[in-house]
C-alpha cells in the first residue's frame, strides 16, 4: 500500500494532506492509497479523508492527543511494517521533518525530504527536491522495497473529494512513553489564513518603519485581501513581530499564488522562502534592491504613500 | 559530560550558487562552518562557562577541506575535533550512521547539531542520530538550560513554541535565536592549533547511502520585473492594481 500520514488541526484535514494524496494517486501503482489517522477524538478527521483514499486506519487513542516525535514514528513504522507499504508520504511540516528521519531508520529506508515531484518507475523512486536555499533543483533516487517520502506543502495540487468514503479500520499500536515532556505552549496562531496554506501572502521588512507600520501597511492590505501576513527575520528579530510568520531560511517556506513584499531589501536567506510565489509584487523605496530582481511587478517608492493608495485602490 | 557538536562545511549563504557537470561547484567558492551548527558550538561553550564540568569535541565528515570548518570551532573553544574524512556525498541519514557511532565511541550524552542544513536544506540529522541511538531529541531549540542530567529548555513546533524537559541523554538542534556565537579571537586561533584534529577513515562506520544524487540545476523562474515608478503616488497605485487584477489575474 502506499500510507498517508494525516496532517490535521483544529478538526480539519490539512490542505498538504490532500496535496499528499495527489502524489500518490499519481504515482499509478497498483496499491490501495491508504490514509492514517493519529489522534485523539479524530473521527470527524477520518471521516474526511475518507472521501479521497482508498482505505483509512485510524488511531483514535488520548495517548496521541499530542504529537511527538517517538509517538508519531513508532506508530507510522508499525503500520508501514504490518500494511507492507511501498512509500509512506508524510507532510513537509515542522513536525512531519522531525519524525520522518525516525520511521526511516525503524523501516531501513531511504528518506526523500521536501520533494516537489515524485516518479516510481518499478522499485526506483525520482524525485525533485531544493537545495542551496531553495536556489538549486535537485534530482535525487532511491532504490528498495519501501521508502519514506515529505512533501513540500503548496507545490501539488490538492486532491479534490470524491463522493463515496472509503472504509475505515481501527487499528491497534504499541506505542514507547513519550520522553520529551511538553511543560507549555505558546500559540501563535492568527485569525488569519495560514501562512503555508495562503493563497496570498503579504509580507513586510524594515522598510515599513515600526511595528505600527506593519499593522498599517502589512496587515491592512492582508486584510483587504483575505492574505496571510509574513514579515522578515530582520523585524521578527526586533520583535515587531512573532516568529510564526517569519518567511526564509529560518522560518516558513511559502509559494502563494500571490507575494507582496512591502519594505523588504530581498537578503539571499528570506528570499529562499519565498522565492518559488507564482506572482511576486514589491514595494520598496531603493530600485537597487535585490527583491525586484525577482519581482513581477514591483513600485519604487514610498510604502507610507502607496500601501494607502493601493488600499484605496482596491476598495473602489 | 561529553558534548558533540556536529559541523558542516557550506557554501557561504552571500556566495551564488555555481553549477557544473550536474553538480553545485564549490571550487572558488567561500566556505564556512554552517550558521546553524555555530549556534550548537556556541551554546555548549556556554553550557561549560555556566559551571558544567564538560569536554567538548566538534566532529565532522567530509572531504579534506572540510578540517578549516573544524578549525573554526576549535578557534571558538572546543576541546578536540574528529574528521571523519570521505569524498562520497552522505544523506542525513547516512551521515546519522556516523555520527551515532563516534558518539558511542566517546561517551557523548548531549550532541548538538544544526536544524536546517544550509546546502541540502535537510532537517534530518539531528531526529536521525537520536534515533539511531535511541535517545529523544528536541528541534528547532531556541532556549537551553542543563541541570544535573535535566534539559529544560523552548522550541518551535508547527505552530507557534513549546517549553520542554527532557533527561540526558539527548540530542539538540539549533536554531537562530538560540545565542550569538562568538568569533575567534587571535589568541585562542593560537591556542586552536595545537588542539588534537583526529582524522578517521569512513570505511570503519559501515555506511552505505540509500539516496543517490543524480543532477542539480538552477531554474530560474522568468520573472515579468515590470518596476512602476512610484512617484506619482495614485498613478503607480491604480496601474498596480490594474496590472494585477487584469494581467496576472491574481486578486479579484
Amino acid at each position: 500500500m502506499i500510507l498517508i500520514v494525516v496532517e490535521h488541526a483544529n478538526g480539519k484535514v490539512s490542505k498538504s494532506t490532500r496535496e499528499m494524496v495527489t502524489v500518490a494517486r499519481e504515482l499509478g501503482r497498483e496499491a490501495p492509497v491508504t490514509a492514517l489517522v493519529l489522534g485523539s477524538g479524530v473521527a470527524p478527521i477520518a471521516a474526511e479523508i475518507a472521501k479521497a483514499v482508498d482505505q483509512v486506519l485510524v488511531a483514535d487513542l488520548p495517548a496521541l492527543s499530542q504529537y511527538d516525535s517517538e509517538l508519531w514514528s513508532a506508530a507510522v513504522a508499525q503500520i508501514a511494517t504490518e500494511g507492507e507499504a511501498s512509500i509512506v508520504l508524510i507532510g513537509g511540516s515542522r513536525s512531519g521533518r522531525e519524525y520522518s528521519p525516525r520511521v526511516a531508520i525503524k523501516l531501513d529506508a531511504p528518506l526523500l525530504e521536501d520533494i516537489i515531484s515524485l516518479k516510481a518507475s518499478g522499485d526506483k523512486l525520482t524525485a525533485q527536491h531544493y537545495t542551496y536555499l531553495a536556489r538549486v533543483t535537485e534530482t535525487i533516487e532511491a532504490m528498495g522495497p519501501v521508502a519514506v517520502v515529505t512533501i513540500k506543502p503548496g507545490v501539488f495540487n490538492p486532491a479534490t473529494p470524491r463522493t463515496e468514503a472509503a472504509e475505515q479500520f481501527d487499528v491497534d499500536l504499541n506505542l514507547p512513553t513519550a520522553r520529551l515532556k511538553v511543560t507549555g505552549k505558546t500559540a501563535e496562531r492568527s485569525s488569519r489564513v495560514s501562512l503555508t496554506e495562503a493563497d496570498i501572502v503579504v509580507s513586510g521588512g524594515r522598510g515599513v518603519g515600526s511595528a505600527e507600520g506593519f499593522t498599517q501597511y502589512v496587515e491592512a492590505l492582508a486584510d483587504q485581501l483575505g492574505a496571510a501576513v509574513g514579515a522578515t527575520r530582520a523585524i521578527v528579530d526586533a520583535g515587531w513581530r512573532p516568529y510564526s510568520e517569519q518567511v526564509g531560511q529560518t522560518g516558513k517556506t511559502v509559494q502563494p499564488k500571490l507575494y507582496i513584499a512591502i519594505g523588504i531589501s530581498g537578503a539571499v536567506q528570506h528570499l529562499s522562502g519565498m522565492n518559488k510565489s507564482k506572482t511576486i509584487v514589491a514595494i520598496n523605496r531603493d530600485a537597487e534592491a535585490p527583491i525586484f530582481k525577482i519581482a513581477d511587478y514591483g513600485i519604487v517608492g514610498d510604502v507610507p504613500q502607496l500601501v494607502p493608495a493601493i488600499l484605496a485602490e482596491l476598495k473602489k | 559530560m561529553r558534548i558533540l557538536t556536529f559541523i558542516r562545511q557550506v557554501l557561504d549563504a552571500e556566495e551564488s550558487v555555481h553549477v557544473a557537470n550536474n553538480a553545485v561547484a564549490l571550487e572558488n567558492s567561500k566556505l564556512v562552518m554552517d550558521t546553524m551548527d555555530e549556534y550548537g558550538v556556541e551554546e555548549a561553550l556556554r553550557l561549560r562557562e555556566s559551571g558544567i564540568e564538560a569536554e567538548i569535541i566538534a566532529v565532522a565528515v567530509g572531504p579534506g577541506r572540510t578540517q578549516d570548518a573544524l578549525r573554526t570551532a576549535l578557534a571558538m573553544g572546543v576541546d578536540r575535533a574528529i574528521h571523519v574524512e570521505t569524498d562520497l556525498r552522505l544523506d542525513a541519514i547516512a551521515l546519522s550512521k556516523v555520527l551515532a557511532q563516534v558518539a558511542q565511541k566517546e561517551e557523548a550524552t548531549l550532541i548538538l547539531s544544526g536544524g536546517q542544513q544550509a546546502d541540502w536544506d535537510s532537517h534530518a540529522l539531528g531526529a536521525a542520530t537520536a534515533e539511531r541511538l535511541n535517545w529523544p531529541q528536541a528541534t528547532w531549540t531556541s532556549a537551553l538550560e542543563l541541570k544535573g542530567t535535566t534539559l529544560t529548555g523552548k522550541h518551535d513546533v508547527d505552530e507557534g513554541s513549546e517549553t520542554f524537559t527532557l533527561e540526558l541523554p539527548a540530542v539538540i538542534t539549533t536554531q537562530q535565536g538560540l545565542n550569538e556565537p562568538r568569533y575567534p579571537t587571535l589568541p585562542n586561533i593560537m591556542k586552536s592549533k595545537k588542539k588534537e584534529l583526529r582524522k578517521e577513515p569512513l570505511d570503519q562506520f559501515n555506511v552505505t547511502p540509500k539516496v543517490n544524487f543524480i543532477s542539480a540545476e538552477i531554474q530560474v523562474k522568468n520573472r515579468l520585473n515590470k518596476v512602476l515608478d512610484g512617484k506619482d503616488v495614485p498613478a503607480a497605485a491604480s496601474q498596480l492594481v490594474d496590472l494585477l487584477r487584469n494581467e496576472a489575474r491574481v486578486i479579484a
